[in-house]
């Protein structure tokens, strides 16, 4: 398996970063390089071996159900790059 | 007077509660000292007003006759990766410019309750990604150290708490807050002569830290000794509700456990760990620490983690697997930078934010985390990547049925010059070949100096322990420290 431009290209659009051509070029090699050093996990048998999920055991908790916060809409919003009428705004989405 | 930054935080706790000197003068000489160092890039922010209000605090509840608080009177530096209300928080990252958090990590909290003041926000790689600082948005930190060869190259301080570890070994701060995602506590303690401790996973509440893989990441502190980092440790750690991986355990009291005594310990040195190339003087340190911990009556077994060659290939697609979801929050919607291009649509305003707001090594990461995740890859990189993370937790259950620590060097090489490696993202990734398994593992694990190489600079040994024994890590970290006798420091040319 190689990583070539144009799976640069897909994987770039997939992770919602905008890439030029001579970026998708420049990484291609990079991440073909990273790929192959990392195809060596597939000499390890695992069968039979379950794939870890926490690393230390750990029950995860319930919580009550009930609000603990609320009312800070000033807070939420006093890092929005715009924010109008108390929303985060966006660029309009639909004609 | 002697010179109030040569003393560490249980120096300084134990003078501001006897009287010798206030916290005020201790603040003072540290905000003096941070202000004389930008040359280092270390800090992003400065807070002189934090670190001295703590100071105050401090001073007039000695008057009043309070009891003291654990940290009263010591001002740290706090990576950038912590949110601290009302105080500006980028993770070394354009994404995040101008963005304030308003409300305050668990761990600072913590901090601060215990009496501790910030003297600022501590650089750092973007997103804790790096093992050198260099892909901080802001500028690499500067290492204080130089190379005994007559040659003035800026060496790399270690990463990616880098800022903290620089800061340290520049007498700009008693102690600092790290985060260890692969090594980022331990790596950079190495490199810079001084002591770092990452606890077992779940030991510190992750709440309020800007997240890279949160299965990984761990908070921990670093100083310039192990009692240092024992009494940071016991008031960085703790439960909370507020992180669903936060152990509900009591704290134990580290430093009133702290002892150098080893015997019958038994400590494991683990074969496969001699990897190819090793240079000789990593090697010589670590027979040296053998000889130590021997010395300090510990039994010494050889022992054999089978899996280890495959830790790191396995961290290098956990780690960017849980970074492209974690990382996938900053879209420029609600926080941080927004670039909208003229006319732009909201998916081209993601693409463009996040193209002009990550760093190569962040993209990098992401798109690596992006393709393994992807359909068709998810089984063979990621599951099976999952299933080795199983494999070398079970080496280590194997060895700890015949020893109780294991001793390593921390990193395979001294610090090396800025911009030697970053050419390489492969060559750099290799810097944290002994650090990333105990991290996939979850467990304890300890840098602490050991010596210097041929050209002056520290060189660091690692004691790995079980899950929750933070003591038995500390423990043979003091150990080492008391024969070590380390007293090397970066002679002030900032």
């Amino acid at each position: 398996m190689s990583v070539d431009i144009p799976t640069v290209k897909k994987i770039a659009s997939l992770a919602r970063i905008a890439i030029t051509e001579d970026e998708a070029a420049r990484i291609a090699p990079e991440l073909d390089n990273i790929m192959h050093w990392i195809e060596q996990l597939g000499e390890v048998d695992t069968t039979g071996v379950a794939p870890m999920t926490a690393v230390i055991p750990n029950h995860l908790r319930l919580r009550d159900d009930v609000v603990t916060d609320g009312g800070v809409r000033d807070a939420v919003l006093a890092n929005a790059p715009q924010a109008e009428h108390g929303f985060f705004t966006v660029p309009k989405v639909i004609e | 007077m002697t010179d109030l930054t040569n003393l560490g935080v249980a120096a300084i706790r134990d003078g501001v509660r006897d009287g010798s000197f206030s916290a005020r003068e201790v603040a003072g000489a540290f905000v003096a000292n941070v202000a004389a160092a930008k040359v280092l890039n270390a800090f992003l922010v400065e807070t002189p007003d934090h670190a001295l209000a703590a100071a105050d605090a401090a001073d007039a509840a000695r008057a009043a006759g309070e009891t003291p608080k654990p940290l009263a009177g010591v001002p740290i530096g706090m990576k950038d990766l912590f949110c601290t209300k009302g105080v500006p928080a980028t993770a070394g990252s354009l994404m995040l410019e101008g963005f304030t958090p308003p409300y305050e990590s668990t761990v600072s909290g913590n901090l601060w309750n215990a009496g501790a003041g910030m003297l600022g926000k501590l650089n750092m790689d973007q997103f804790a990604m790096g093992s050198s600082n260099e892909t901080s948005a802001f500028g690499n930190v500067i290492s204080p150290w130089r190379r005994s060869d007559g040659g003035n190259a800026a060496l790399a301080p270690g990463g990616s708490s880098g800022g903290s570890s620089a800061a340290i070994a520049a007498r700009l701060c008693p102690a600092a807050t790290g985060t260890d995602t692969g090594g980022s506590i331990r790596q950079p303690a190495a490199f810079t002569g001084i002591a770092g401790i990452k606890p077992t996973y779940g030991r510190c509440s992750r709440w309020g830290t800007i997240a890279f893989a949160s299965s990984l990441d761990q908070a921990g502190p670093m100083a310039r000794d192990v009692r240092d980092c024992a009494i940071m440790l016991e008031n960085m750690a703790g439960f909370d509700a507020k992180d669903a991986t936060s152990l509900q355990l009591d704290v134990p009291q580290w430093e009133a456990g702290l002892s150098g005594d080893l015997k019958g310990k038994r400590v494991g040195i683990p074969k496969e760990y001699r990897v190819d190339n090793m240079p000789a003087e990593i090697d010589a340190l670590w027979q040296q620490g053998i000889a130590w911990l021997k010395d300090a009556g510990a039994e010494i077994v050889e022992v054999s983690l089978p899996h280890t060659k495959y830790a790191l290939p396995a961290y290098y697609i956990i780690a960017p697997a849980e970074a492209s979801s974690n990382l996938a929050r900053y879209d420029g919607v609600r926080y941080g930078l927004r670039d909208l291009p003229e006319g732009a649509g909201l998916q081209d305003m993601y693409a463009a934010t996040r193209a002009a707001g990550f760093g190569p090594e962040v993209k990098r990461r992401i798109m690596i985390g992006t393709y393994v995740l992807s359909a068709g890859y998810y089984d063979a990189y990621f599951t099976q990547a999952s299933k080795i993370r199983t494999l070398i937790a079970r080496d280590f259950d194997q060895a700890w049925e015949s020893c109780d620590l294991l001793l390593t060097p921390t990193a395979p090489s001294a610090a090396f010059a800025l911009g030697e490696k970053s050419a390489d993202p492969l060559a750099m990734y290799l810097n944290d070949v002994f650090t990333v398994p105990s991290s996939l593992a979850g467990l304890p694990a300890m840098s602490v100096p050991g010596g210097l190489d041929a050209h002056g600079l520290p060189l660091g040994l690692q004691i790995i322990g079980k899950a929750l024994d933070e003591q038995g890590v500390l423990n043979a970290g003091l150990a080492l420290e008391q024969r070590a006798g380390f007293t090397a420091r970066a002679e002030a040319w900032w």
